[in-house]
């Protein structure tokens, strides 16, 4: 719970919310630079989505503090990841489908 | 009568009720932003060819400042909240305050780079790129919106409440917070996906 906490976690909390602010500034310019470099388009978006990806566990981990959160969030989270990644193959898979018939 | 658990964690759950709802609706949120970027993958996939979004005009220094705004945003709204867990309203007034400066900092450049499209006749309508382009940019931006609604009435009204239950405040600032970093993690993916790729 949040006031149980002592003032010197707190600040110390503080102190990695802003290096974390940090990380996602240079994630960012790195993101960007990258995108100039005119790689293959396959290898730019694995990239690209690896920067996107590693960022928003930055996000969710340090800022909505995923890293220290009850069970039961998790599990929320957990059923979420399985219908968003079936919400994202399920056109694909009856695409294919489609295509064989 | 009062509402249970906004303060004392729910014993079978382990948190707030509150806690729970916004993690909910945030799952729903995932599910509707999930469903346009299938939508935007089917679409690429599917067609013949797929627009560089810097070859058809999209700013991506505007769209990169914007990121480090929202960036920005989003470490000033968990430090309003750890500045109430340390007593400090003032702080927390200067730090809500500067979240909301970057939430219209971000629509403001958000309507240039809109009316710099509309400029050159890049309408939803001109292709299938700025018709995903307008829904998910659009989309984020109502919820920026939502945001700052939200957040402005924490900043003012709202602060009634610290005098009263400052527990209960904090945990209402915690969540809407919940949901601004989601706002800004949406972006996260939108940047690379419209302007980089």
């Amino acid at each position: 719970m949040a006031q149980t906490h002592d003032v010197e976690s707190i600040r110390r909390e503080t102190r990695t919310y802003i290096k974390v602010f940090g990380a996602l500034a240079v994630l960012t310019v790195v993101t960007v630079a990258i995108s100039y470099l005119h790689m293959p388009p396959a290898l730019a978006i694995v990239v690209a989505l690896l920067v996107a990806i590693f960022k928003g566990s930055l996000v969710a981990g340090f800022f909505m503090h995923l890293f220290h959160e009850r069970k039961l969030i998790y599990w929320v989270l957990v059923l979420t990841v399985a219908f968003f990644v079936f919400l994202l193959l399920y056109p694909t898979l009856w695409e294919l489908n489609l295509n064989k018939l | 009568m009062d509402i249970p658990y906004t303060v004392e964690a729910r014993p079978d759950t382990g948190v707030y009720n509150a806690k729970l709802g916004i993690w909910l609706f945030l799952a729903s949120e995932v599910m509707l932003f999930g469903a346009l970027f299938s939508t935007y993958i089917l679409l690429r996939t599917g067609a013949e060819s797929w627009p560089h979004g810097r070859d058809l005009g999209l700013n991506v220094p505007l769209a990169t400042l914007n990121t480090m705004v929202l960036i920005a945003s989003s470490v000033t709204v968990v430090l309003s909240w750890a500045s109430l867990r340390l007593n400090d309203l003032k702080k927390y007034r200067l730090y809500m305050g500067l979240t909301l400066l970057c939430a219209l900092g971000f629509l403001v450049i958000k309507y240039f780079e809109y009316m710099e499209k509309f400029h050159h006749g890049h309408y939803p309508s001109f292709n299938t790129f700025f018709a995903i382009y307008f829904t998910l940019t659009g989309l984020h931006g109502l919820h920026v919106l939502g945001g700052i609604v939200v957040n402005g009435y924490l900043w003012g009204p709202g602060v009634k409440l610290w005098h009263r239950d400052p527990q209960r405040f904090t945990n209402r600032v915690e969540v809407a917070g919940l949901y601004w970093h989601f706002v800004d993690l949406v972006w996260i993916f939108l940047f690379p996906v419209l302007y980089l790729l």
